[in-house]
């Protein structure tokens, strides 16, 4: 393998390996924020379950690590790619249709999500996991903490959810976030198999479908737990 | 019988001296270009009118006409090869274009292919890639019976589809990374898939691979720009075996 992750296949090969584990936690996590459409208190209990325990925390820390290198080398592949154009830029290029909007601005829509990332870990992951493992556990805004839990704020993920979800501007945002992850995504899962080999002239196109069916799913599901607790708790419902 | 009415013309044609000269577009007329005219008749009409005005005519590649060579390498009104699929710039014709019409003639713009004058550029790069294993090197005796070693049909119909690759660079010089990656899984697709190829095509991979990053082309993020602007309609299937052959090649090792 000598020289292997050095090859422009090779590092495209890190962007499929991180971008898969990246798409199973994605997997993972919507079918967490799923459980709050059924039941607050057992999406809480589910919080409570990982809450900043050893497993919670290593899973995060590999998470991490698997982000960073998703971004550096998608860095270094887009510099690259930017020095192999050249500097003359055509004057008029109609690429005919068919190109995805999509595969020319992964990196803009990147970019994007890790935007939002941001904010969400802001909102979410440094008032619970962190607050508890800095200690520093704060409290939820009035009105908002679910019954049994007003003392335990960082495993109260259904009263942050209600809190945050209940301003339609935050729910706009989360949306559009959803809308460019499932950008990111659609490109992204085909192209892993593409890029790993594991495709042909018959599975393309069969990959392209189940790409844009499996990241409607999750973007769905995500979508779909943001509207619940933007009704549940704005409307009152 | 009909009064034949040709197409006049405005050309906006790329002028660059030398690679390292300030290129600039110059605006020229053409008149009455038959509609029956392919696109290099069209160009060789232009020339012949800048040298009877005394001027330098426009540098540009061409050789067999019939879209075989790849030699011609023109980017027209914004895509390679010019308005049409599946068609090389000199099987492009004029009836493409309707009269009173700006054509913008540019040459490939990427960074493995640099100017050499005005709409002519330096595709030797792609040489250099297939000198590096593009090639069969073990002895394969004397001519077999044609069915002394069976192929699938399957395997031969790909590795001819790989096969009419012509190495024009439309793919490099279509893709927003400038990369070769449709060239060269072509390549080592169309050897690959046949008994005499497939002894050697973990080396002709690996080797082939190296070759076109050290040139410096970019890296495929599978847009499949190339696919469409291929004037040979190659597959990007071809840089899923390439990568495939790569990474059985690497893990060998």
């Amino acid at each position: 393998m000598k020289g292997f992750f050095k090859s422009s296949i090779g590092k495209k090969f890190i962007m499929s390996i991180t971008g898969c584990f990246l798409i199973l936690f994605l997997t993972f996590h919507m079918c967490m924020n799923l459980v709050y459409v059924f039941s607050p208190e057992g999406y809480n209990m589910v919080c409570q379950f990982l809450g900043s325990n050893w497993y919670a925390v290593a899973g995060t820390g590999i998470l991490a690590l698997g982000f960073v290198f998703h971004i550096a080398y998608a860095t270094i592949l887009t510099i690259q790619n930017r020095k192999a154009r050249g500097n003359d830029r055509y004057d008029n290029q109609n690429l005919p249709s068919g190109v995805e909007w999509s595969s020319k601005n992964m990196f803009v829509l990147g970019a994007i999500v890790c935007v939002g990332l941001l904010v969400h870990f802001c909102q979410f992951w440094a008032k619970m996991m962190f607050a508890e493992l800095a200690g520093c556990e704060g409290t939820v805004p009035e009105g908002f903490a679910t019954p049994g839990y007003e003392t335990k704020a960082a495993v109260d993920g259904a009263a942050w959810i209600g809190y945050y979800l209940s301003k339609w501007w935050i729910v706009l945002l989360y949306l559009v976030w959803f809308a460019a992850i499932w950008l990111h995504l659609n490109h992204g899962f085909w192209s892993m198999f593409q890029t790993i080999g594991a495709s042909n002239s018959k599975w393309i196109p069969r990959l392209k479908t189940i790409s844009t069916v499996f990241t409607s799913i999750i973007m769905g599901g995500f979508a779909l737990v943001v509207l619940v607790a933007f009704f549940r708790n704005c409307c009152g419902a | 019988m009909a009064e034949h009415t040709g197409l006049n013309l405005t050309l906006r044609v790329w002028r660059q001296e030398n690679r390292h000269a300030q290129g600039r577009f110059e605006t020229y007329e053409v008149k009455n270009i038959s509609t029956e005219a392919s696109f290099l008749e069209m160009m060789d009409i232009l020339n012949e009118q800048l040298i009877n005005e005394g001027k330098q005519p426009v540098a540009f590649d061409h050789d067999c006409r019939e879209g075989i060579c790849g030699m011609c390498s023109l980017f027209i009104n914004g895509r390679a090869h010019g308005p049409d699929d599946d068609i090389t710039t000199c099987q492009l014709h004029m009836r493409k274009f309707h009269d009173g019409q700006t054509i913008t003639i540019e040459p490939w713009r990427s960074g493995g292919f640099p100017i050499i004058r005005d709409l002519m550029v330096d595709r030797s790069a792609y040489d250099k890639i297939m000198q590096a294993g593009g090639f069969v090197s073990v002895s394969t005796g004397g001519v077999p019976d044609a069915n002394a070693i069976p192929i699938p049909k399957a395997d031969a119909d790909e590795a001819m589809d790989a096969a009419a690759c012509i190495g024009c660079g439309a793919c490099a010089a279509t893709c927003k990374n400038g990369s070769a990656m449709l060239f060269v899984s072509a390549k080592v697709s169309q050897l690959a898939l046949l008994p005499q190829g497939r002894a050697e095509a973990a080396k002709r991979a690996k080797a082939m691979v190296a070759k076109m990053d050290e040139l410096g082309f970019g890296n495929c993020t599978n847009t499949g720009a190339c696919e469409l602007e291929c004037p040979k309609s190659v597959s990007i299937a071809h840089i899923a075996r390439l990568n495939r052959e790569f990474l059985k090649a690497n893990i060998k090792d």
